[in-house]
């Protein structure tokens, strides 16, 4: 029964293929998206509970044994990764029936969507490094097309940058398969753990290690992110969400794969770059997030911090920390997503996305205000909501290695989180609405799909010891990589 | 063999590099699909370069690796689609912006 395994990329492939028919009904378009939706759900949830009580899953593809073949993997990381990932990008696919406009729609939206999906999930789910990386092309050619659709001139500006580094890193990432292959002969990747255990990790592994960081920082807007505020910021804002929710959490996946499964035997370099990284992530995210005055900026820089303290949790490195990690990535996703959705309604509501423009919303739309306040709250960390526990973890986790100045920094990064969304709140909702006309839109539809994701990120906070189990349970595979290699390997 | 391979990627790299580094977008194209092509030669010279018959089992005694073979044509379809794709983005983006280069792109406002 392993190859139910295959299940969440399979629906959303099968779907984006079959809307692909069906250009011209836009209603039939939304019903098979959201059928599609609630099955990826649904499967996953299964694969999940599966994985809870039988422990990880492979599936060896065409039964090609390991390490010869490409399999894949549902550990309990990768699936919780696959889960929430499904479960806001249904919100966001929600979210758009209402924001993202027939022309767009008509033009293969959902289409590229879901082939955006299908990336995102077999990233999660590959075992393969080069498997990685033919998943990471599916998502950035879908991403391709989504940040240039619609073919604004801020879009095609943007998407020719975006274009451009994207291939820049796509290439250094051949390269650094191509060294590693030369260097101990495998691509499977629990294969490469022991291989690389087994010859010590010497000078040319960790030149391959600090390459492979370089890579996948790219796409995660690990320090090197100065591409992301603008191109993230181009194009509508459920596209916005999506991108800000899970691309560079995918990047981020592929840094903790790699640095707790192959690259762990010598750690000294690679993971005090990482620490050193982070910290830069988090200062420079921090003055991005403070210094701008349009909410595309702020929102996308509070991505940047939000990477930032993942990575640091990692290069702390620590069972606790390494939990926090999992669980605090999980609450990024979901409250990620909803972040964007929020400033996506505001700047509808506003008909503007510069602050200076806005003020006292607060009188005709309380309740996306207060939608908003309390997410604020949450991505700060205020403890019943979920952003609490990872943070939690990941500080005591760093503490315990100690790193007292990371810790700080990630503290204070917390604090520019509050002072930048705060600052938001403050100019959109309070003090006096502006002269001009406010563009009459309903937002009921979207507020109401935001208020479930909310509700969401609550019980996410309150049910931390519930959802504590499975992260456990994912943290102990990335601990010991000796359990992942044991399951895929047999030996 | 190794060393002409060698010599053959640093070219390619150095030239795709290059024209990214130059100012008209259609020059950065061209780079980006050199600089693949260099790493695909990096690929099959990294993974050794082996001469025997094709891997068919029954055959003779030497085989060549066919996983590199696979790889690099993986990633020349991955390679094929998005230079196809930048290059509809640079000609749209001409119609649109008005201009191929970048300095000016840089410049155009919403």
């Amino acid at each position: 029964m392993n190859n139910l395994l295959v299940l969440p990329i399979l629906i959303p492939l099968c779907t984006a293929v079959i809307l692909i028919l069906f250009k011209e009904q836009i209603r039939l378009q939304r019903g098979i998206s959201v059928v599609s939706g609630i099955l990826t759900i649904l499967s996953t949830a299964l694969l999940v509970t599966r994985v809870h009580s039988d422990g990880i899953m492979t599936l060896q593809m065409g039964g090609w044994v390991p390490p010869y073949g490409i399999v894949f993997v549902g550990d309990m990381f990768a699936l919780l990764m696959v889960m929430m990932a499904s479960i806001v990008s249904f919100a966001i696919l929600l979210y758009s029936f209402s924001s993202i406009g027939e022309q767009r729609e008509r033009y293969y939206y959902y289409t590229f969507f879901h082939f955006l999906l299908v990336g995102v999930y077999g990233s999660f789910l590959t075992g393969d490094i080069f498997n990685l990386f033919v998943f990471f092309e599916v998502m950035l050619i879908s991403s391709y097309a989504l940040i240039s659709l619609g073919g604004t001139k801020l879009q095609l500006r943007e998407t020719a940058k975006y274009l451009l580094i994207n291939i820049v890193s796509s290439t250094l990432f051949v390269a650094a398969v191509a060294y590693l292959y030369a260097a101990v002969g495998t691509l499977n990747m629990a294969h490469l753990s022991q291989r690389i255990a087994e010859a010590g990790q010497g000078g040319i592994l960790n030149v391959i290690a600090v390459l492979f960081l370089i890579v996948f920082s790219l796409k995660a807007g690990l320090f090197l992110f100065y591409w992301l505020p603008g191109s993230y910021g181009a194009p509508p804002s459920a596209i916005r969400a999506l991108f800000g929710a899970l691309l560079t959490k995918v990047g981020l996946y592929a840094i903790i794969r790699t640095f707790t499964l192959m690259f762990v035997n010598d750690t000294s370099l690679t993971h005090s770059l990482i620490a050193w990284m982070a910290a830069a992530t988090m200062i420079l995210g921090s003055i991005g997030a403070v210094a701008y005055k349009d909410i595309p900026r702020i929102l996308n820089y509070n991505v940047i911090i939000s990477v930032g303290f993942v990575a640091f949790g990692l290069a702390a490195g620590t069972g606790d920390s390494l939990n926090g990690v999992i669980f605090y990535l999980l609450h990024d996703m979901l409250a990620k997503g909803l972040l964007f959705i929020l400033g996506g309604l505001i700047i509808s509501a506003a008909g503007t996305d510069r602050l200076s423009g806005m003020g006292g919303m607060i009188k005709k739309y309380p309740l996306l205000g207060w939608m908003f306040f309390i997410l604020t709250l949450a991505l700060v960390g205020i403890p019943p909501l979920s952003g609490f526990a990872g943070k939690l973890l990941i500080i005591r986790g760093a503490l315990d290695a100690g790193m007292l100045t990371l810790s700080l920094i990630g503290l204070g990064s917390s604090f520019m989180v509050l002072y930048s969304l705060i600052k938001m709140f403050r100019l959109a909702f309070w003090g006096n609405e502006p002269e001009r006309e406010l563009p009459a839109v309903n937002l009921k539809r979207a507020s109401a799909v935001a208020a479930a994701l909310l509700v969401l990120v609550i019980a996410m906070g309150i049910g931390a010891d519930a959802l504590y189990a499975y992260v456990a349970q994912a943290g102990e595979v990335l601990a010991s990589p000796a359990e992942y290699i044991q399951a895929i390997l047999k030996e | 063999m190794e060393l002409v391979m060698a010599i053959a990627i640093g070219i390619l790299f150095t030239i795709g590099v290059y024209l990214i580094l130059s100012k008209i977008l259609l020059r950065v194209v061209l780079g980006t699909s050199l600089l693949t092509h260099g790493v695909h030669l990096l690929l099959l010279t990294m993974a050794g370069l082996k001469r025997g018959a094709a891997p068919v089992l029954g055959n003779e005694e030497t085989y060549v690796d066919p996983l590199p073979q696979a790889l690099i044509l993986t990633s020349i379809v991955i390679s094929f689609g998005v230079t196809a794709f930048y290059f509809v983005l640079a000609y749209r983006s001409y119609q649109a912006l008005g201009t191929d280069e970048i300095d000016s792109i840089k410049e155009v406002k919403e």
